[in-house]
């Protein structure tokens, strides 16, 4: 995924110049085609919020408890009873320890495959990192629950066990399968690919003649890189981390089949708990009724708003440093 | 007390091209030498042996020796990282890095190797290598700006001041006036010829005058055509080398009949 | 070469070396004589050799923690109960340090445990990848046949081995591709907008929302769908749906690929078409395109690559089906994905083995498609880049 600036740039030539305008009819018409185009990429995004918003309505109006801090989720019961305590937590404390596993290892590989790694492979390691985002998530499910969770499970013992005097890693249910760190683990390896591409891009972009200065200060190869690249890549790795952090939020599937039914709050991450947004639509959307899917539908327009937040605020932080970065 | 260089059969290599082949060279210790020639003839890939900054492309490597006082740079158990401690390098744009201050590049180099003998402070290591870079009157009150908000001469004067915080023997200079204004070349040639007091300068130009000006010794290489290997062709005082060149070549790239 | 012993103690460096035959004018320089120009102590700073450890010394270290793993193996004597990979490894980055640390100080013993941190982040990459398309392959031969390709899964039940994907891949086929005939043409022309044409705030935003589509999760395309299409009831639950739920996914791939080619194009290409009379629409229809073209192609190609696998807006819009529907306007239509989903639920072991079947099929689509925009990309590739 390129980070490419919102700036039109100044290359492309001059529409009103030398053909004279788009005065022609054949010009008017390409004109007009094409800016319906980009016109409709604004209306679609706006679409989505009015409409989502619209038919979330009646499940709010109709809610008795409130729909932010209530857990439980029987939007279809009478009186209905549902609020998105559970899934916010779910949602976000699968993608906190994803997030945690991902990134450190995310930025390892773009600095071995931009600064370790020999020259000519670098676009083979790139594309074979970058496999790993072509699988589809229904995949990462189906393997996850087969073939990933028998190996998961003495992890989280042994979490359990040495650890287990740090709260979250406590087991208290010895429930092993099914786990919030299983989800996020998964979680971790999906969004891999994505932290690392954008950390590779903006690693690459460090000019040569700040790696130069450092190497010829004396420095090592790691000091060179805490030296020249990650404060001048500093905003960059933000940025990757907030679009893994984006992935994360919206995945479906993938949480969907791993993490379990049970639905509350559980900050032990070895037990299972919580559910993500995402799944619990899934899950849910079937068998739900007409207050019911009003009620995913507003769940679903809470997830649209965090996950628009999460990747405006990652794209502006990229945007910033163009203005105070002085270096060319 | 700075050093003498002699570089002793130096064949350089880009992987299995020969870049620059058989150089034989001494540079007296606190003098300024200029390496000159056309385009391409290597003199920079010599510098950059020098400091064996040249091995940091993959598969790059020579053979001879660089002689630091006698000493093989490129001897069994030599650390590069120190080797490039001890000779520093000056780049041809100026380069200090944009997330620090002005304070901060001139100390870069100390910050990785905390030398426990030396006793002053970091302010004063500071002033003391701007004042030797000439260009502490001009940054004295804004330290703690960005290094990049100079100009670019006083940016090129900021990469010596760092350059020297770390008391190198040796001064490697590749063509560090070709991006800057006349003003700003010729306060950084004013500062070379200071420098040589405390250190052995070598300085890689596309500028014959500016050799004239600055160097005691002149070194002209050049290559016997395209794709083969670069060689020294002469070596010698700058004044004689410019009046009295031995070799034709010397005389014609002198005359700028090519180059 | 001189000797360093004096070095250490900070004794003046002793000035006979002898020169070997450099070409010189000069004579050897003059002797420090007890005086030291600048302050004593750098004399030490020409300490050049460090210690380093020798080039076998990280392998003798690997064998040893590979021993020390499988001694923990051997003898299941446990080590804060960590499996003997673990053990090995810890061992390794400790000893290693360790080592490093004493013989070569502690700035290379850093930059070697960041080498060894590095390469082990790289590798951890490899081991998923490799182990989902080993497991994958493994798993999805053993129920391909003749039979699983060309059947559906009519009258098959869950419990009972048999059945195929044939309509599954045919609903991916179709809403696919009405995905891609719906997000293809407008992805290229906002592209052709934000390249050729666009200046200003409009533009920027636009570019600003085509980021933040790429963004959007999955299912929230899906309820969109739904909920302005469904439950208004212009269209039922179908593949049609499928396909316009898809397309809000591909359309922001397609326009950052396509501008990203469009502005490789060098604008003298451009200026020259321009000034021999040729009217702007022309030169973008017939110069402009035609040079991206291999570039457009492998966006889409990725585009679809993307979306070819996403169960959750499906799960939304269509209905589940058993049966081939090559209709794509009305009733349940099934595809690849929902039906590794619909078979995972089953539950059955037969079930799940047709699971992996279809896992297989849909990974192969995909990763052809994958690979194939890399090859063209490879071979077309302007090379302004």
């Amino acid at each position: 995924m390129a980070t490419t600036s919102h700036e039109p740039t100044t290359t492309r030539a001059d529409p009103e110049g030398i053909s004279g305008a788009a005065v022609r009819r054949g010009d008017r018409t390409f004109l007009g085609l094409s800016t319906g185009a980009g016109l409709l990429v604004l209306v679609v995004m706006a679409a989505i919020a009015v409409f989502l918003v619209w038919k979330a309505i009646p499940s709010i109006q109709a809610d008795s408890a409130n729909f932010f801090t209530e857990g439980q989720w029987l939007p279809d019961s009478d009186p209905p009873v549902f609020g998105i305590a559970v899934l916010l937590f779910g949602t976000l404390w699968t993608s906190i320890i994803a997030l945690v596993i991902a990134v450190p290892i995310g930025y390892g590989i773009a600095l071995f495959i931009a600064f370790y790694a020999q020259r000519r492979l670098a676009s083979t390691l790139a594309f074979i990192v970058d496999l790993l985002a072509a699988v589809p998530s229904i995949i990462f499910g189906l393997w996850g629950l087969y073939n990933f969770m028998p190996y998961v499970v003495p992890f989280s013992q042994w979490l359990s066990e040495y650890l287990g005097f740090i709260p979250i890693f406590a087991n208290s249910q010895e429930l092993w399968t099914k786990s919030i760190l299983m989800a996020g683990l998964v979680l971790a390896i999906m969004i891999l690919p994505t932290v690392s591409a954008i950390s590779r891009e903006v690693f690459v972009q460090v000019p040569r003649m700040h790696v130069e200065a450092a190497l010829a200060l004396g420095a090592t190869r790691w000091e060179m890189i805490r030296m020249a690249v990650f404060p001048f890549s500093r905003p960059g790795m933000i940025s990757a981390a907030m679009l893994g952090l984006g992935r994360a939020l919206g995945e479906t599937i993938a949480v969907a089949l791993i993490l379990s039914a049970a639905f509350e709050i559980n900050w032990a991450i070895t037990e299972p708990g919580g559910n993500s947004f995402a799944a619990n639509i899934a899950l849910k959307w079937g068998e739900a009724g007409e207050v019911g899917r009003s009620a995913l539908i507003a769940s679903g327009l809470v997830l649209f708003f965090i996950t628009l937040v999460v990747n405006m605020s990652a794209r502006w932080v990229i945007a910033r440093r163009k203005d105070f970065s002085g270096a060319n | 007390m700075s050093k003498q260089i002699d570089l002793v059969d130096l064949d350089i290599y880009y992987g299995d091209f020969l870049a620059v082949e058989g150089v034989n060279l001494t540079v007296k210790a606190n003098s300024v030498m200029s390496f000159i020639g056309p385009s391409g003839c290597g003199k920079s890939t010599v510098l950059r042996s020098i400091n064996r900054m040249h091995e940091v492309i993959p598969g790059a490597h020579v053979k001879g020796a660089v002689n630091l006082d006698g000493e093989n740079l490129y001897g069994p158990n030599v650390d590069p990282v120190l080797v490039r401690r001890t000779i520093g390098m000056v780049f041809q744009r100026p380069n200090p890095f944009p997330t620090m201050s002005i304070a901060e590049n001139v100390i870069a180099g100390l910050k990785l190797e905390k030398d426990k003998k030396r006793k002053e402070s970091m302010d004063e290591i500071v002033e003391k290598s701007l004042r030797g870079a000439n260009l502490w009157e001009e940054v004295k009150d804004r330290l703690k700006r960005p290094g990049a908000s100079l100009s670019g001469g006083q940016q090129q004067r900021l990469c010596i001041a760092r350059a020297i915080a770390v008391e190198p023997q040796v001064l490697l200079m590749d063509e560090p006036c070709s991006a800057l204004d006349p003003i700003s070349t010729l306060a950084i040639e004013d500062l070379i010829r200071e420098l040589k007091d405390r250190y052995t300068i070598i300085i890689v130009t596309h500028n014959m005058q500016q050799a004239g000006r600055v160097s005691d010794d002149t070194a002209f290489f050049n290559l016997s055509g395209i794709g083969k290997p670069g060689h020294l062709i002469e070596v010698g005082p700058t004044a004689q080398i410019f009046s009295h060149p031995e070799h034709k070549q010397t005389e014609d790239y002198i005359a700028g009949r090519f180059g | 070469m001189t000797d360093l012993s004096g070095l250490r103690s900070g004794a003046p460096v002793p000035d006979t070396t002898p020169h070997s035959g450099p070409v010189t004018s000069s004579e050897a320089p003059p002797p420090n004589a007890g005086g030291r120009q600048n302050r004593g102590d750098s004399a030490d700073s020409l300490h050049l050799t460090g210690n380093r450890l020798p080039r076998w010394a990280p392998w003798v270290i690997a064998a040893g923690a590979i021993i020390l793993g499988l001694l923990v193996q051997v003898t299941g004597i446990t080590v804060v109960g960590l499996a003997p990979g673990f053990v090995a490894a810890f061992a390794f980055l400790l000893v290693q340090t360790a080592t490093s640390w004493t013989v070569e100080g502690r700035r290379h013993a850093t930059d070697r445990l960041a080498t060894t941190l590095i390469y082990t982040t790289f590798v951890l990459a490899l081991v998923p990848l490799l182990w989902i398309l080993i497991t994958v392959i493994a798993k999805g031969l053993s129920v391909f046949s003749p039979e699983f390709f060309t059947s559906t899964m009519r009258n098959v039940n869950p419990r009972a081995e048999g059945g195929g994907i044939a309509h599954a891949f045919l609903g991916t086929l179709e809403q696919v591709g009405i995905a891609a005939l719906i997000a293809v043409p407008i992805g290229v022309l906002a592209a052709v907008y934000l390249v050729e044409f666009g200046k200003g705030r409009f533009a920027y935003w636009i570019s600003f929302f085509v980021d933040v589509m790429t963004g959007i999760p999955s299912i929230v395309a899906g309820l969109f769908i739904y909920t302005a299409l469904i439950l208004t009831g212009v269209l039922e639950q179908s593949g049609l749906a499928a396909g316009l739920a898809l397309a809000i996914l591909m359309l922001p791939v397609i326009v950052r690929a396509t501008e990203e080619m469009l502005r490789i194009v060098p604008n003298e290409l451009r200026e020259g078409a321009l000034a021999l009379g040729v009217p702007k629409w022309k030169v973008i229809l017939r110069i402009v395109i035609p040079t991206a073209i291999s570039g457009i192609i492998t966006g889409v190609m990725l585009a679809v690559a993307r979306v070819a696998g996403e169960t959750a807006p499906l799960l939304l819009v269509t209905f589940l089906a058993q049966d081939m529907n090559p209709n794509p306007a009305t009733g349940s239509q099934a595809s690849l994905p929902t039906f590794v989903w619909d078979q995972i639920s089953r539950g059955t072991p037969a079930s799940i083995d047709r699971a992996w079947g279809g896992a297989l099929a849909l990974i192969l689509f995909v990763l052809v498609m994958y690979a194939g925009a890399r090859i063209i990309a490879k071979i077309y590739s302007p090379k302004a880049r």
